[in-house]
């Protein structure tokens, strides 16, 4: 392995000496990649000879004119609920098993044209709905700490690439934590953006109104670099909005954590969190007012209800977002049927796995005529109350400080016959894509069986630089420099 | 027995607004193209994919509202109408559910009172409450014959799948079939004067479904209703809802009872057939569509259509009626068609000859389109030229008879009327001094009569008109040779 340093930063520096090339990032990025699927099952799809031949192109003298391009060679790996033409989208489903879009995402546009490589396809759990991976119909993805321990999820494959150093940068979607919770499960960085701050368009819908397109990266800086490439206003997604997007990265060197509050809302540090968790990020803390932040007591009163409500609203969008797969125009459809509804019922039945087929009931349920009223119009009446505690907060600080996740990583089956302990995963992150808020998931230490541990700075809408400065500056200040025991042997 | 019984009738009617392009994506909107060549990701419903509103569909929406008496909301909200059917690529509709486009119109409709042929008798007015007018996308056809193996297959055209619709419902405010019949002209007419609809029920952009009940007259309670489809023409609905009052009223009074069902019109056996049961009725799961953001239209923006739509065509015919003093009938058939009102008052203002004009238009003009099977705005005679005809004969330069015939030729050739008269030479002589000398030859040649006539057989006056116009082969002015004549034949 020939990338000792894998930022985007350091590659964009040797590509530009001289040093190293673009099909030589690319090689070595391919060669990772098929080396340890076997192991992390991290890939459902390396596309070797797309990103080789993109490789290539790239290596070709640059036009005259041709706007300077942020990310040229830069390897990246997209979880595979985002379409990209000519590559799979099984979004880990059987159901879409053999789905190849005919047409590319807006944040794949964004990226090829700021001169990214797509290595591959990353697992995830299917449809994004789950919490460790283990819903993918292609088989769960093992996180590169301790292979007997889940990545999280939904987009575990993605975090697994970026935490195994395969690749510097990767793309995941967030509907209820699915990026910030994984990353803080592998020890990297993960950024959720203000919902409508980056296009959903070509990302297959589960939440609509939570899902956003979000990024891994093992550093702020090269989370902010992708970011920065993708966030915009698209007319393609009705739901983007108008609102400029800074230049992350030139704003991550000013001012750092001097003089900012940070909320942190105590009622969230108790029953359910991990002892080591709730160490290790009230050191965080600590180590935020060593950097001249002020810290400050915020509370979130209706966050309690942020699961119950999450699940509500996310699965009542999934269950109509769902329904386009129905074995008529794309996708698997069943071998025996003799009537339509025949057809339907078989092709769902084979195709969808068991926590899709729970969740499209439950949603199915609270949308039903006589319970609409008492789930999903009071879920949306809370989501309301969620989001006025946010803006309610947010006027007294410039970020809320919780952990990522009650847990670090737990083991590949733990929870699988426990769907509601599963939920609960998600507890401190939903309430971030409840209120369309920002958030990033920031590394911040080992617990004693050397698992990542995380934690999370939200913000308010459209403050993704407030974030990104904020968790620079912890970077900074106390870098993560541990590796997981994998690469560490496998670069020896 | 019907005298006991009172039909109770409301009605949906589905209008395509009559955009190029789609009302979520860009694609075609064309009528009679290959299967499935208008279609895109957004339109096929595939994953991943997007819808975002055609702001044409608001201004042609905005024009139906306001030429049916709507109010239309400043805020409405599009929803999803969840239902698996093969000609519904997502598995959902985008709708309107709770927060209509517009809504509580209250229209003036004309109707009349027919005898049992169906022969107008008398009209008179009519108030109907439109609830709603909505908008939504049409879904695709579904194809079963014509096409290999439709005996194990059926086939999916989606080119349909998401043309823009208005759906236009009303209080049950009918008693008769043929209250429904005028209110659905009268909306067709509606739709087409302000150019928002084609409205032709023959190419199937607009459907009609009436909900059908009966009660006894002393009843205030609405009875059982039933659902009426595939109402293809005006004039199927007139027949169905007739034919569905007679069955109602006939099951009730021979102790049966009415069921809730859907009910299709079969035109050919002219009944109507059970569809579905009331226990097979769909519950929809109406929720508000996440992907788009709440149809949003200014007071500015409604005044500046209102001020941009011609005159409605209820309002025409009043004027018509008034400044013209035309007839009810004349100004209604004048104002069945906006093109058709716009030539009337161009060809009224070029004669100075209202009521002459309106003649000339229904008796002549209108046949002769007819036969040839030519539209009022593409009729080679233009409304100018006919105006000029009507001047030239109510100036006496020819007869009303000659004028017929001109105007065939200028229907034929697209020459003007003066061309005509005067390559025909049927110019009327109106020269005093021309006629005056005819007079004395033809009194000089027939002494006798003149004898006769001045002592006091009057009745010879005839005869001396018919020698003079003989005499003048046809050209002398009648009106002159009459006024001549007298004085002549008066002198001695």
């Amino acid at each position: 392995m020939n990338n000792p340093d894998h930022t985007i930063e350091s590659l964009s520096l040797r590509i530009a000496r001289g040093e190293t090339t673009v099909r030589a990032v690319t090689d070595a990025a391919l060669d990772a990649a098929e080396k340890l699927n076997d192991t992390l099952n991290a890939f459902l799809q390396i596309d070797r000879a797309g990103a080789t031949r993109r490789a290539d192109e790239l290596s070709a003298p640059q036009s005259v004119g041709d706007a300077p391009r942020a990310l040229v060679g830069v390897p990246i790996a997209v979880k595979d609920n985002i379409c990209v033409r000519g590559l799979q989208a099984s979004c880990g489903s059987r159901i879409l098993a053999n789905y190849h879009p005919p047409y590319d995402a807006t944040v794949i546009e964004r990226l090829s044209a700021a001169g990214a490589v797509i290595i591959g396809k990353t697992n995830c759990d299917e449809f994004a709905m789950g919490s460790s991976n283990e819903n993918s119909a292609f088989g769960p993805v093992r996180n590169p700490w301790d292979t007997a321990r889940v990545p999280g999820g939904s987009s575990g494959g993605s975090a697994a690439t970026v935490a195994a150093r395969i690749v510097p940068v990767a793309l995941g979607s967030e509907t209820g934590g699915s990026v910030r919770q994984p990353a803080s499960l592998c020890g990297i960085v993960g950024v959720k953006p203000t919902y409508g701050r980056v296009s959903r368009y070509g990302l297959v819908a589960f939440g609509s109104s939570l899902d956003q397109v979000s990024v891994f990266g093992l550093t702020v800086r090269d989370a902010a670099a992708v970011l920065g490439v993708i966030a915009g206003r698209d007319p393609h997604d009705a739901t983007t909005a108008d609102v400029p997007v800074p230049d992350y990265a030139a704003e991550l060197d000013t001012e750092g954590a001097r003089g900012a509050r940070i909320g942190v809302p105590r009622a969230l540090f108790g029953d359910g969190l991990d002892d080591e968790v709730r160490r290790s990020v009230e050191q965080s803390i600590e180590a935020y007012r060593d950097l001249g932040a002020e810290i400050v007591d915020v509370e979130l009163p209706h966050a309690k209800y942020s699961i119950a409500v999450y699940y509500i609203i996310a699965t009542a969008e999934a269950s109509a977002n769902l329904a386009r797969f129905d074995g008529v125009r794309y996708g698997h459809r069943t071998e025996e049927a003799r009537t339509l509804s025949e057809m339907y019922r078989r092709t769902r039945d084979e195709g969808f796995g068991a926590e899709v087929k729970r969740r499209i009931m439950l949603g199915t349920y609270v949308l039903s005529s006589g319970y609409y009223d008492a789930y999903y119009r009071k879920a949306q009446q809370v989501r309301t109350l969620i989001k006025k505690d946010f803006l309610d907060a947010l006027a007294q600080c410039d970020a809320i400080l919780t952990p990522t996740t009650p847990t670090p990583a737990f083991l590949l089956g733990e929870k699988t016959d426990d769907p509601l302990a599963m939920y609960l995963s998600d507890i401190y992150t939903c309430t971030a894509n409840l209120a369309g808020i920002p958030g990033i998931a920031v590394p911040c230490g080992l617990s004693s069986t050397g698992l990542p541990i995380g934690f999370q700075l939200l913000g308010r809408h459209w403050g993704e630089a407030t974030l990104f400065r904020l968790a620079h500056a912890y970077e900074r200040a106390q870098p993560f420099t541990a590796r997981p025991p994998l690469i560490a042997t496998s670069e020896d | 027995m019907k005298e006991n019984w009172e039909a109770v009738i409301g009605l949906e009617i589905h209008a395509q607004l009559s955009t190029e392009t789609k009302i979520f994506c860009g694609c075609a909107t064309s009528f009679g193209d290959e299967p499935n060549a208008n279609t895109c990701p957004v339109c096929l419903g595939l994953p991943g994919a997007l819808p975002v509103l055609n702001n044409h569909v608001v201004d042609l929406g905005a024009r139906a509202a306001l030429s049916l008496a709507l109010h239309i909301n400043e805020e409405s909200v599009f929803s999803r109408k969840n239902y698996f059917y093969p000609d519904l690529p997502k598995g959902y509709q985008i709708s309107q559910f709770d927060r209509p486009f517009s809504e509580r119109g209250v229209l003036e409709v004309m109707t009349a009172t027919r005898d049992e042929a169906g022969h107008v008798r008398e009209w008179r007015p009519m108030t109907v409450r439109i609830t709603r007018m909505h908008l939504e996308e049409d879904a695709g056809k579904n194809v079963h014959e014509g096409l290999p193996d439709t005996d194990r297959y059926s086939y999916v055209d989606l080119n349909r799948a998401g043309t823009p619709l208005a759906e236009i419902v009303t209080e049950p405010d009918f008693r008769s079939s043929w209250e429904a019949y005028d209110y659905v002209n009268h909306v067709r007419r509606a739709l087409q004067w302000v150019g928002a609809s084609d409205a032709d029920m023959e190419k199937g952009n607009l459907r009609c479904e009436a909900n059908v009940s009966v009660r006894r007259k002393s009843e205030e309670q609405f009875g059982t209703k039933v659902e009426l489809k595939n109402l293809n023409s005006v004039r199927f609905m007139q027949r169905a809802i007739e034919y569905e009052i007679d069955r109602q009223i006939k099951l009730i009074e021979s102790g049966g009872r009415v069921t809730q069902e859907t009910r299709l019109w079969d035109d050919r056996a002219g009944e109507t057939r059970v569809m579905r049961s009331k226990e097979e009725a769909h519950d929809y799961r109406y929720f508000p569509e996440p992907d788009l953001q709440p149809l949003v239209v200014t007071p500015e923006f409604i005044e500046s259509v209102r001020a941009a739509m011609p005159e409605l065509p209820e309002a025409r015919r009043r004027r018509f009626m008034q400044d013209y003093e035309l007839s009810y009938n004349d100004a209604a058939q004048l104002t069945s068609e906006i093109a058709l009102a716009n030539y009337y008052e161009l060809t009224a203002k070029a004669a100075s000859n209202p009521r002459g004009a309106s003649n000339w238009i229904r008796s002549e003009l209108l046949r002769e389109l007819e036969a040839a099977d030519v539209a009022v705005a593409d009729s080679p005679v233009k409304p100018e030229e006919l105006g000029a005809l009507v001047r030239i004969i109510d100036e006496g330069g020819i007869s009303g008879k000659q004028g017929k015939e001109v105007l065939i030729e200028m229907f034929a050739t697209g020459k003007t009327a003066a061309a005509i008269v005067e390559e025909r030479g049927l110019a009327q002589v109106s020269d005093t001094g021309e006629i005056e000398g005819v007079i004395a030859e033809v009194l000089a040649a027939n002494p006798p009569q003149v004898a006769q006539y001045r002592a006091g057989k009057e009745g010879l006056f005839g005869f001396f008109v018919g020698q003079v116009m003989k005499a003048s082969k046809g050209k002398a002015n009648p009106k002159l040779v009459n006024e001549l004549l007298k004085k002549k034949l008066s002198e001695s």
